[in-house]
């Protein structure tokens, strides 16, 4: 089963993702922000990270920069899901090593898609 | 005290046999029975826009014919406009290899999208073989698309996409490499806008667009057409293609037991083909 870790300060978001996650056959764990993510993926790297941009203690962009610089043994699929959705801001993730972007807020449809782009649906 | 406005009472059959007879008339699609439901959900948008309550009203001002915008409205709510960038990745992976074939003798390839709806599927085609020409200087495909609604052409030839559009099936760098934000929603660039010739085309009385076509893309558009409808518009998509030239149909549609012009593509599975005479 795929793997998808959900980094988001909302608890709400976090929901409504595992929702849909687990609807398309997602083994799903949370963060809410992004020093919890980069523990968790030091334990155990998903196949996804579904990654919110503003968060208290780490934001998304910093975690996003310390994970692609770790010493981790496979690369996940990084998939930004943010209400930053200026220009600039997609181009920064991308930058960063971001794979995807969904820009909230986001349907099943949307988030499905977004998944099939980078093969992990 | 609260007040909670009452639903709008259900349409009478005789209105639900003017708005299927319309939608029939304008462009062959049939609404079955037991979809009529649609009719509430594709038309309350108009209902609120024209300060009317119920669909009977709407078919009493249709049927007064004092505006004639209102059948086209009605037209254009009512036809089916779903679609996405990309829809079905794979087909868009065949259709590379379909119009690198079709272009051996060094020809331009020409496609029609019969059906563009809001413009995803030939503005797709349109960044796919874009990318292919700037890093392999092969020309572009003609890329013509049609849609039987004037409000989708519209839209299409606008190149405007709301957020919820822009993400459904488009990758995040195609989307920044050929779409600028426009206040909350996306637009094409020019560049690509004009890789397109989208027209207004009624499949079933109006004639193909001009020439013969490589590839034609009809996908989820003969589904809602009668079967005799259907008899009459395959010959007209098929006189429209060049021998061995490719169709493409939605994932849940067929040839088989419909038109003999056709038949299910040897080397594109999923795909049919026009065959070649001997």
């Amino acid at each position: 089963m795929k793997t998808c870790l959900v980094v988001d300060d909302s608890k709400v978001i976090r929901k409504v993702a595992r929702h849909i996650l687990e609807t398309l056959d997602f083994t799903v764990t949370e963060a809410c922000d992004g020093r919890e993510a980069l523990a968790s993926c030091m334990a155990s790297i998903p196949d996804v990270i579904l990654l919110d941009w503003n968060m208290p203690v780490m934001s998304g962009m910093d975690f996003l920069r310390a994970l692609r610089e770790a010493d981790v043994p496979r690369r996940p699929k990084v998939v930004f899901c943010t209400t930053e959705n200026g220009m600039a801001y997609i181009r920064a993730a991308i930058e960063a090593g971001a794979d995807e972007y969904v820009m909230k807020p986001f349907d099943r449809d949307t988030l499905e898609s977004k998944l099939q782009i980078v093969g992990m649906a | 005290m609260t007040s909670r406005a009452a639903p709008a009472p259900a349409a009478s059959q005789a209105t639900i046999n003017v708005l299927t007879a319309l939608l029939e008339a304008r462009t062959g699609q049939q609404i079955a029975a037991y979809r009529s439901w649609r009719l509430d959900t594709a038309l309350k948008p108009l209902l609120r826009a024209r300060k009317l309550d119920t669909l009977d009203q709407l078919v009493t001002q249709l049927l007064q014919g004092s505006d004639r915008s209102i059948g086209d409205s009605i037209v254009d709510a009512l036809v089916n406009q779903e679609t996405s960038f990309f829809r079905d990745a794979q087909v868009f992976e065949m259709l590379a290899e379909a119009v690198a074939d079709a272009e051996r003798d060094g020809r331009r390839a020409r496609i029609w999208c019969a059906g563009c709806s809001t413009g995803q599927e030939p503005l797709s085609l349109a960044m796919q073989f874009a990318e292919r020409r700037d890093t392999g200087g092969v020309p572009m495909p003609e890329i013509v698309a049609t849609d039987v609604s004037d409000a989708a052409v519209a839209r299409a030839r606008s190149g405007r996409f709301s957020q919820f559009e822009i993400q459904r099936g488009l990758p995040v760098r195609r989307m920044i490499r050929w779409f600028d934000t426009t206040g909350s929603d996306w637009a094409a660039k020019p560049e690509l806008l004009g890789m397109v010739a989208f027209r207004r085309m009624n499949l079933v009385s109006d004639p193909a667009p001009p020439g013969q076509f490589d590839v034609v893309l009809c996908r989820n558009v003969l589904l809602y057409l009668s079967t005799d409808t259907k008899a009459e518009v395959f010959p007209k998509i098929a006189k429209a293609m060049k021998p061995g030239g490719v169709l493409v149909m939605g994932a849940g549609e067929t040839v088989i037991g419909q038109t003999s012009a056709f038949a299910p593509s040897k080397r594109f599975r999923g795909l049919y083909e026009m065959p070649v005479q001997e």
